[in-house]
């Protein structure tokens, strides 16, 4: 198969207009992605993960923008969509969930409601006749429908309001579902029963799923494939396995010798440097400042990303 | 809790509030270093016609009494005989309130209409041609005083275009309509006297474009910042992701979640707007009751005074609770 059959992003740079100066947000992300793929992103807080989400479902919004590259998604490219078409792609053949489930519902409309409503739209059928098919999705995420269908948010728990969330974006049928931090603001058991819940839907969906996470045990767990993102862009991508155990960027392996395993007596050892600042970011590779290994190209030459072993790419000098 | 629970427990709340009003009318009243008696008859009169006056307005009575005879009173829609016209204050101020009403409502209708419509432009668009037109509008608004807007519309359409009529409700030669609710327009219509209805309407034109403007600026100011920051919600991002248009996303997702603190802001200058708008009304030769009430404080008309204050008392609980039903229809979280 052709790689990135259903979504091929390449070279995306975004840009946000600050008072403090320009914030270089994403510097020419490369991520493709085939039906029915499950890819995570991972990276820290500020590398750009959500950004890129939103850049996908053209969400991107002043102060900020999107000033090249091209997102090809089922053959077309989103980049030179208009509002109106791209509207006929988000919550049709792209549906997002979000972190904090209960605000991402509208409080002063009933759960049913904010269903029936996307229901409608993808499908161009009146609410009324949308509702028919609210139980339906209710109760495919293990909710009581008739409890359920007339509560506010406020009335829910994260993780019922996660399972409607959830609910409204498979209602749909998308093509591809971007999960942004799914589960970071619900308690741990709570956690695992939305990954598994989505686990099982996704599959009986056949919907190809981005997760994007900062927990790299969840994204090689739940996904095929994970990409590791820092400071605006992909530097490493490689399937689930192999990414934990032969990671090949330092920042990666720096990743990987930061989580902590339970039963296992050792040091726990961290990325020396912190996140670099997107207005002023250090020239060539952006992780030099950081890096061990550090020689004299990384300091002028961003280093693409590139295939260095079969399905395995990485963006770093060391293996140019 | 369902919408009807809450709107019975809201009345009888108000009706604490009044009764606590009432109290606190009577006690003023009393205890305010000014002798009524000696405002009728003048500080020289002999004592024995103040004792008759005393008498003739149970001042002679034990307070206990006197609140007793009060507090009946009002109940029974008695609010006292003003001591300068000499008629029932209630009849007084249902005689002057339906002009300020009328006046109070064109005004409020046409601020709600362009200060909500231009606070969403200017929201919107931020930034752009249209927010800074608003921002300009609304600091004009805020700042001009309504005298001085007033007397330079008079001028204008008035004097020296002679567009629109000048003062009063209704011209010299128009027979007014007969009267059902006192509100000239309603009126008018039910008596199908097409004639007074247009010429109502044209002297109402002026008053409520001076009170209306005001209120729609900081309409606007306020609609502007709170779709502001319901724009910057995580909700409106979902309702974007949904795909179901920027128009749906505003009007449905948006405004109704923006709306709370601008219906607050209604609330308050429509309440501000019935208690009678004396400058306005005084440039406009407008029998309101604002005017009734600043006559009645001048000339130390104690019934007067205590009456229109109970019933402007009345009035904003009266929109208060309408604030508060309508809070608890946009927002299901006011229902706790």
């Amino acid at each position: 198969m052709e790689r990135g059959s259903l979504l091929n992003v390449s070279g995306l740079r975004v840009i946000f207009h600050t008072y403090r100066g320009t914030i270089k947000a994403l510097n020419g992300v490369e991520l493709w992605l085939n039906e029915e793929e499950r890819l995570g992103i991972v990276g820290e807080t500020g590398c750009g993960k959500s950004v890129t989400a939103l850049s996908i479902m053209r969400l991107i919004e002043q102060p900020g923008e999107i000033i090249d590259g091209s997102i090809i998604f089922a053959g077309h490219d989103l980049l030179k969509f208009s509002e109106d078409d791209m509207d006929k792609i988000r919550g049709k053949q792209i549906s997002m969930i979000f972190q904090e489930p209960v605000a991402a519902l509208n409080p002063v409309f009933k759960v049913g409601f904010q269903i029936a409503e996307t229901i409608s739209h993808s499908r161009g059928i009146s609410v009324k006749d949308a509702y028919a098919e609210v139980k339906e999705s209710l109760e495919m995420v293990g909710l009581d429908w008739q409890r359920t269908i007339d509560l506010y948010a406020h009335e829910l728990s994260g993780g019922m309001a996660q399972r409607v969330m959830i609910a409204m974006a498979l209602a749909v049928k998308p093509k591809l579902l971007i999960a942004d931090e799914p589960t970071s603001a619900l308690d741990v058991t709570i956690q695992a029963q939305i990954l598994e819940l989505l686990d099982k839907l996704v599959t009986v969906g056949k919907n190809a799923v981005i997760l994007i996470t900062h927990d790299l045990g969840i994204a090689s767990e739940f996904c095929d494939r994970v990409a590791v993102m820092y400071a605006g862009n992909v530097i490493e991508v490689a399937s689930s396995a192999e990414i934990f155990d032969q990671p090949l960027h330092p920042y990666t392996k720096g990743l990987i010798e930061s989580i902590p395993v339970i039963g296992k007596s050792r040091e726990l050892v961290g990325i020396p440097g912190v996140v670099p600042d997107l207005v002023d970011p250090p020239t060539g590779c952006r992780f030099h400042p950081r890096c061990k290994h550090v020689f004299d190209k990384c300091y002028s030459d961003l280093p693409s990303l590139t295939e260095v072993k079969p399905n395995h790419h990485v963006a770093c000098h060391l293996y140019q | 809790m369902k919408l009807g629970s809450f709107i019975i427990r809201r009345l009888f709340l108000m009706l604490l509030v009044l009764f606590g009003v009432s109290v606190l009318v009577f006690v003023i009243a009393k205890v305010i270093p000014a002798d009524p008696v000696g405002a009728i008859l003048g500080g020289n009169a002999p004592i024995d016609l103040v004792e008759d006056m005393k008498r003739r307005l149970g001042l002679d009575k034990p307070l206990m009494n006197q609140f007793i005879d009060y507090m009946s009173g009002i109940l029974r829609g008695d609010l006292g005989t003003s001591l300068k016209s000499n008629r029932p204050v209630a009849k007084d101020i249902a005689n002057f309130f339906p002009a300020t009403l009328e006046l109070s409502i064109c005004a409020t209708f046409l601020s709600v209409v362009i200060g909500i419509f231009l606070g969403i432009l200017s929201a919107v668009y931020r930034n752009k041609f249209i927010d800074h037109f608003a921002r300009v509008f609304s600091i004009l608004g805020v700042s001009m005083p309504v005298f001085w807007t007033g007397l330079l519309l008079l001028l204008l359409f008035y004097f020296r275009l002679g567009w629109l009529p000048g003062t009063g409700r209704l011209g010299l030669f128009v027979t007014p309509p007969t009267r059902y609710t006192g509100l000239y327009l309603l009126d008018s219509l039910l008596s199908l006297n097409f004639e007074a209805f247009k010429d109502a309407l044209a002297h109402l034109v002026l008053p409520s474009i001076v009170l209306g403007y005001s209120a729609a600026a900081s309409i606007a100011r306020i609609t502007r910042s709170s779709m502001l920051d319901v724009l910057r919600q995580d909700f409106i991002r979902t309702a974007k992701a949904k795909g179901i248009g920027k128009r749906l996303v505003i009007y449905r997702h948006a405004l109704r979640n923006a709306l709370i603190p601008v219906v607050t802001i209604i609330g308050l200058t429509f309440g501000g707007l019935l208690e009678g708008a004396v400058l306005t009304e005084t440039i406009f030769g407008w029998p309101g009751l604002g005017r009734y009430i600043v006559n009645s404080l001048l000339l130390l008309d104690y019934p007067a005074i205590m009456g229109g204050t109970l019933f402007v008392a009345v009035i904003y609980s009266l929109v208060n609770l309408i604030v508060d039903i309508i809070y608890a229809a946009l927002d299901p979280r006011m229902r706790i």
